[in-house]
């Protein structure tokens, strides 16, 4: 049968105006992308500033006010009230209405003045680990800050030790610059698998795939119609999540967007395969849809989208290296963020394309024994 | 493939899921040109030998010829030649009946000219035009299986599958149904259906009855009446029931 003839075109073109009938889909395709990303993109901020902050002055000095004055210059403290009391700085704690609160006693001035080490607390609501890491963070940095002017004064400007730090790649530490290439990933799991599954339940459901059978169409053909229009819906997603990241995040674009989609077809490729497997073990369209939800946690706790693996105990870093999402952050991050070329990311698409192997077999293999 | 050679020959066919045996030892002869009704009760097996007749199922053992094409080596040959109409219709609700027939025409290997005319007498023959571009999913059971009959036989299929084709239509569209595939028989389309309805079945030129995944009985419906002694096919059908049962008791 030549290729013009092949009973692939007929699926595909059925396919085609299936999907575009069906708009509760059609919208799920274009709409999760941006919703995910309004979601995942503003909300998620593993950097925390503006903490609500009290000041205890007792000192009432020159040098406290200063001190006070480069606290709020690192971002990470709103002062937000001046109270008088230790047991204010309690009540506001408790309340809720401040994060931390920098205490500076009387002696600040004096003991500073005398040449000794001057001291000043900063009490944390701990409660909150991400806040008060910030907070802990924020109060060191502005400590070590003041220190350097006061003793680069006394010593003409010289300084023994500077350790200065220059952040690669996302320069001004938003989290939304790592966030957001993650996104695609996340986004291109979470729609494929369900919607693919969902799509093969539907024609067992309805009978259809059975009277495909009987046709003469040859299930290469069958499953390529079927999950060709897929790999296109992938690409729209991911444009969607670029364009948008780049208006409304900013998100950088250094590398080859050509390499990038190349490369994420191997991606698209796995994640079909396993929404096809998954339709094999479904019996109805809502368990397709369950099942297929299923690898979305794993996928945005254990491939290093939201949480570095570096962090995780061993047994969450080994699940993390069976999820092809895994390599596909180091690809989408290191393209866009880093503009790295194929040189550097050799190694994840070689890994890609092996699960995108391994999953096609295993679903071709499960999917041909179903309808035998 | 000579006029004489039977639609379809089955030896000592058999299908089992696991201890379950759903068709045993069957041996069956399907004459061209007729209308052959596959009787029996729920759970006799019509539907796994017909699923195997049309390659939708392995058999376990056995073998079977169908219009001169071995199910087991010859499935890609012989899905070309034959037509399969379930229950289930097998039609897509968000496409059109235009499209639906067309979709099932490309995949039997219809292009161009060629299929827009087939498309155009199926249409005309099943009277389907006025709603040619309604959709599938909003048709009535009626109109459902008339659309489902004109994609199962959109490549002239020589032999014509339908299980339980009637199940769950008017009385109007029943008859209207079978006055189609009567037409169709009489031009030489071999027809294998399975029912439930005992009018249906006494319409057929030949039937065979299994139970409990045997064959027990094949031949006229006036033969069988006169072989169970009975006066209808339902007599037979009930009396052979009863029989089972007390079998099995």
């Amino acid at each position: 049968m030549s290729l013009r003839d092949s009973t692939f075109w007929p699926m595909l073109w059925k396919e085609f105006i299936e999907m575009r009938r069906d708009r509760v889909t059609l919208g799920m395709m274009v709409g999760l992308p941006a919703l995910q990303l309004v979601v995942f993109g503003y909300a998620i901020r593993t950097e925390v500033r503006h903490l609500p902050t009290v000041v205890l002055d007792q000192s009432r000095s020159s040098e406290s006010r200063a001190l006070v004055s480069v606290m709020r210059n690192t971002g990470n403290f709103d002062i937000t009230e001046s109270v008088a009391s230790r047991a204010e700085v309690e009540d506001r704690i408790v309340r809720g209405m401040a994060k931390a609160a920098l205490i500076i006693p009387p002696d600040y001035m004096r003991d500073l003045k005398r040449g000794r080490t001057a001291s000043a607390q900063m009490i944390v609501d701990a409660a909150d680990a991400l806040a008060s890491a910030a907070a802990l963070a924020g109060a060191a940095q502005a400590g070590q800050a003041r220190t350097i002017e006061i003793v680069s004064a006394r010593t003409n400007g010289v300084v023994p030790i500077e350790v200065r730090v220059r952040p690669w790649y996302n320069p001004s530490l938003r989290s939304s610059a790592y966030i957001v290439p993650g996104i695609i990933g996340i986004l291109l799991a979470m729609t494929l698998i369900p919607i693919t599954s969902m799509a093969v339940v539907r024609e067992r459901e309805r009978g259809t795939l059975e009277q495909l059978i009987v046709t003469p169409i040859g299930k290469t053909s069958l499953m390529l119609g079927k999950l060709m229009p897929f790999v296109l819906v992938a690409y729209v997603q991911m444009t969607v999540v670029i364009i948008l990241g780049k208006l409304l995040f900013d998100i950088p674009i250094r590398g080859s967007v050509a390499l990038l989609y190349a490369i994420t077809l191997g991606y698209i490729v796995a994640n079909l395969a396993l929404g096809l497997f998954v339709s094999t073990v479904a019996r109805s369209q809502m368990q397709a849809m369950q099942l297929g939800m299923m690898f979305l946690l794993p996928n945005v706790l254990l491939s290093g989208f939201m949480f570095p693996r570096e962090a995780m105990p061993p047994i969450a870093r080994w699940i993390g290296f069976a999820l092809p999402l895994t390599y596909y952050l180091d690809v989408v991050r290191g393209v866009l963020l880093k503009g790295v070329g194929f040189h550097y990311l050799w190694r994840d698409t070689v890994i890609l394309a092996a699960f995108a192997s391994v999953t096609v077999t295993l679903a071709v293999r499960r999917f041909s024994k179903t309808v035998e | 493939m000579s006029d004489d050679a039977a639609a379809i020959k089955t030896i000592a066919l058999r299908k089992a899921f696991g201890p379950l045996v759903a068709v045993d030892s069957l041996d069956l002869e399907v004459p061209r040109g007729q209308i052959f009704g596959l009787l029996g009760p729920n759970g006799s097996g019509k539907t796994t030998t017909i699923r195997m007749l049309c390659g939708l199922l392995r058999p376990t053992s056995g073998s079977a010829v169908v219009i001169g094409f071995d199910i087991r080596t010859e499935s890609e040959s012989l899905r070309c030649n034959i037509g399969y109409m379930s229950q289930k219709y097998g039609l897509y609700d968000d496409l059109t009946v235009y499209e639906n027939v067309r979709f099932y025409a490309t995949v039997y290997g219809l292009h161009g000219a060629v299929r827009e005319a087939r498309i155009a007498e199926l249409l005309r023959e099943r009277g389907l035009e006025t709603r040619r571009d309604q959709f599938a999913g909003t048709l009535s059971g009626g109109w459902k299986q008339r659309l489902a009959l004109a994609t199962a036989t959109a490549h002239r299929p020589q032999l014509l599958f339908l299980d339980e084709p009637t199940a769950g239509v008017d009385p109007a569209s029943r008859r209207s149904f079978w006055d189609v595939i009567r037409k169709m028989a009489a031009a030489g389309t071999t027809v294998l259906v399975t029912t439930h309805y005992m009018d249906e079945a006494a319409g057929c030129d030949r039937l065979a009855i299994l139970s409990r995944g045997r064959l027990i009985a094949v031949g006229t419906p006036g033969a069988i009446t006169k072989q169970f002694d009975q006066p209808t096919i339902e007599d037979v059908f009930i009396e052979l029931q009863r029989r089972d049962e007390g079998a099995l008791a």
